[in-house]
């Protein structure tokens, strides 16, 4: 033999969401749940890993696998079956939220649980059990599956739901791809009367201020969402902006008809009337600097002082990722750093680990913070306190300073009682990992795929980097 | 086991990928660790194992295991090329430089003919590396990215009455790596030839060396900053590159005549 049997012509480069990582793969669009057993099959026999990948929205590793197989499931994206009048929809799983609710809002309905970003696949949504700015209230997304069905990859095709096989369900949600692959999924959607929110924008001056506020707005709200300051230092530090937003009710929206039509819910092509909103991404570029990052924030923060409601559509208010595309191609290689801390120790770690990172000259560009509550699943990320999202612009020459201070907030985080999320953060240690779910999280995890995957079939990056594998 | 976690990239801790074909000593060792040294995951392949084991112990010492893995193959057997390829590649989770450095010269005298002899050099030298370079080659077309380096020797650029069987094998060693290089330039792909002179290596042990003579650290950080600089070809010292010119300009009316 002095040939290769892999099909080398398949070898792709794929990149992390933020840019700042990239993988070979030998890259497979199956379309039937036949051609995903058969890339079982072939990579059993060649001893390869296999990764599942949606839209490849996750900002680490989660769907890359070098020198390994990767599935793209975006080709199998149909709509099995839209039920207007229960709200119930089956679908592939690589159907995007934009494709579904394209479908389900002309019928007064909307998804229960959206991403910053409706490019996701629901398969890729279940894999990482993605939430909202609606946590505190509606969980993650997992809390609104009826039932599922996945291919094992021992071959075994499965049908689970909360009630039939609970302990699949609820682990195969929030599994990162590393049990099965989702082959249909069934979402309760949520009814709405009006296709717009009315959004509460107002500025609180610090953190103290602005968890307070989350705390207070989230019980008597559908969505809240902070937007923090993160160059803003001393008495200021954590200051930032609420949205607090409502849904309509049929009573208090006159042109309830209007916003419930797909049309006026897509967010203008152009800024400010006249920039082609492709092009956006070039002008942002020269921001991307720690003076340029301070200014833009500066200058929301005073735009934010006046109080102000509004009437804002679904897609608006929820896919703000989406609103200049290509966005994050101005920062070159960007990371994310999430951490999810339990309401009474939040405030704390907060201030120290944004004090630390304007101190080491690596302050944030953009901070959000959201609500959450506990949820079932095994690899839950969420807690009963908040999260605080901030994205770094990854250089040459910051990448040695910038690990030691995100394994310094790590720590600050653990000892607080916080989590971390697998589709966030792409530094995570195993330590860290093993610390916040817990020597029994990981060793009913690792059982489970040991049921479903004896042969460690499926794999990614994430997977072998956070489980140590 | 494919990756461990000292393998898995990260974008604060990005990795490169590479394999070094005969770094169990001399050039390829120096090779090896200056790659570490950049933070390399390193598939190191040499029929000499024992030696092997050693370099990759040294270089996982100091970067920690995984860094290096070591891989027992003699380049004459090459029917286990592809499998080896394919083995290291998911090992390492990728590939990002091949490095050919596998070499022999074989002693001989101007008045002696022994076929033997010459075989083996171009087994080694050239048939060994084109097993490879034909598998690695397409991998990086079709990444559009990769660089692939190999070594020949100021022996390619004139054939002397010294020893013909290795002026030849490192010819042909040169010549494909030209024409590789013609084939993927346009795919993204760096091809990069080393011209060492004399160097401090047991290859040369025993055979006198007058001057310009490079240590296998100082030729291996020649050939880091030429993989940096996506050079074509480097002499190594550089001087070779001046008295090579010198050389393949004596015309062979002259040429056949001289003694070295």
């Amino acid at each position: 033999m002095t040939n290769l049997t892999l099909p080398y012509e398949r070898l792709t480069y794929l990149e992390n969401f933020g840019h700042s990582l990239k993988a070979a793969s030998y890259l497979y669009h199956p379309t039937s749940v036949d051609e995903i057993e058969s890339i079982f099959k072939f990579a059993r026999q060649n001893g390869l890993k296999v990764t599942v990948r949606g839209a490849g929205r996750s900002y680490n590793d989660a769907a890359l696998n070098g020198a390994g197989i990767v599935m793209n499931l975006t080709r199998m994206n149909k709509i099995i079956d839209w039920n207007p009048k229960t709200g119930l929809v089956t679908a592939e799983p690589g159907l995007t939220l934009e494709n579904l609710w394209h479908v389900v809002l002309p019928d007064s309905w909307w998804p229960p649980v959206v991403s910053g970003t409706m490019s996701t696949t629901l398969g890729g949504c279940l894999g990482m059990n993605i939430h909202g700015k609606n946590n505190f209230r509606m969980g993650p997304i997992g809390e609104h599956v009826t039932e599922f069905t996945a291919l094992l990859p021992t071959g075994a095709q499965v049908t689970c739901s909360p009630t039939r096989n609970g302990d699949l369900f609820h682990s195969m949600i929030s599994g990162m791809g590393m049990l099965g692959v989702f082959t249909s999924i069934t979402l309760q959607m949520k009814k709405i009367e009006s296709g717009f929110l009315e959004v509460h924008a107002f500025a609180v001056p610090d953190l103290k201020t602005h968890l307070q506020a989350i705390l207070e707005n989230a019980p008597v709200c559908d969505y809240t969402v902070g937007w923090l300051d993160t160059t803003a230092g001393g008495s200021g530090l954590g200051r930032g902006q609420i949205h607090a937003a409502k849904y309509l009710h049929e009573a208090n929206d006159p042109e309830m008809k209007k916003g419930l039509q797909v049309q006026n819910q897509t967010l203008p092509a152009t800024m400010f009337g006249v920039f082609p909103k492709s092009i956006i991404h070039y002008f942002m570029a020269p921001f991307t600097f720690n003076l340029g990052f301070w200014g833009v924030n500066t200058a929301k923060y005073v735009a934010s002082l006046r109080d102000e409601t509004y009437r804002q559509s679904h897609a608006a208010f929820h896919f703000l990722l989406d609103y200049v595309p290509n966005w994050e191609l101005a920062f070159g290689e960007l990371i994310q750093y999430q951490s999810f801390i339990p309401k009474e120790t939040a405030e704390d770690a907060w201030r120290e680990i944004l004090t630390i990172s304007q101190k080491r000259g690596m302050p944030s560009h953009l901070g959000v913070t959201k609500r959450h509550r506990p949820d079932k699943f095994l690899l839950t990320h969420a807690v009963d306190g908040f999260s605080l999202a901030l994205d770094f612009k990854v250089t040459r020459g910051n990448r040695a300073k910038m690990l030691v201070m995100l394994q310094e907030f790590d720590k600050i985080v653990l000892d607080a009682g916080g989590r971390f999320y697998f589709a966030k953060n792409s530094e995570t240690s195993p330590e860290s990992a093993a610390k916040f779910l817990g020597a029994e999280t990981v060793a009913r995890f690792k059982a489970l795929k040991q049921r479903t995957d004896p042969n460690n079939l499926l794999e990614s990056d994430l997977y072998r980097r956070v489980f140590a594998v | 086991m494919p990756v461990n976690k000292t393998t898995a990239a990260t974008p604060l801790q990005p990795r490169r990928r590479a394999i070094i074909i005969g770094s169990a000593q001399g050039l390829g060792a120096a090779m090896a660790r200056r790659l570490a040294r950049e933070g390399y995951l390193l598939g190191l392949a040499d029929r000499n194992g024992e030696l092997l084991g050693k370099v990759c112990a040294e270089i996982n010492q100091a970067g920690g295991p995984g860094q290096a893995r070591a891989y027992v193959h003699d380049v004459t057997n090459t029917e286990e090329v592809p499998a080896l390829l394919q083995k290291i590649m998911a090992d390492l989770g990728g590939l990002d430089a091949f490095i050919y450095v596998a070499g022999i010269l074989l002693p001989t005298t101007p008045t002696t003919y022994e076929f033997d002899k010459d075989r083996k050099m171009m087994e080694v030298n050239a048939l060994g590396a084109l097993a490879w370079y034909n598998l690695v080659a397409p991998i990086f077309q079709a990444l559009h990215s990769g660089t692939i380096v190999g070594v020949s020797s100021v022996a390619a650029d004139r054939g002397r009455l010294g020893n013909p069987g290795y002026n030849a094998s490192k010819a042909a060693l040169d010549t494909y790596l030209e024409a590789l290089r013609n084939r993927l330039t346009r795919h993204g792909v760096h091809v990069l030839t080393v011209k060492p002179g004399y160097m401090d290596t047991d290859m040369l042990k025993g055979v006198e060396r007058p001057f310009l003579v490079a240590s296998p650290d100082k030729a291996a950080e020649d050939i880091w900053n030429a993989m940096r600089r996506r050079k074509q070809t480097i002499y190594t010292l550089g001087a070779w590159g001046l008295i090579m010119l010198i050389i393949k300009h004596i015309p062979s009316l002259i040429f056949r005549r001289l003694s070295f």
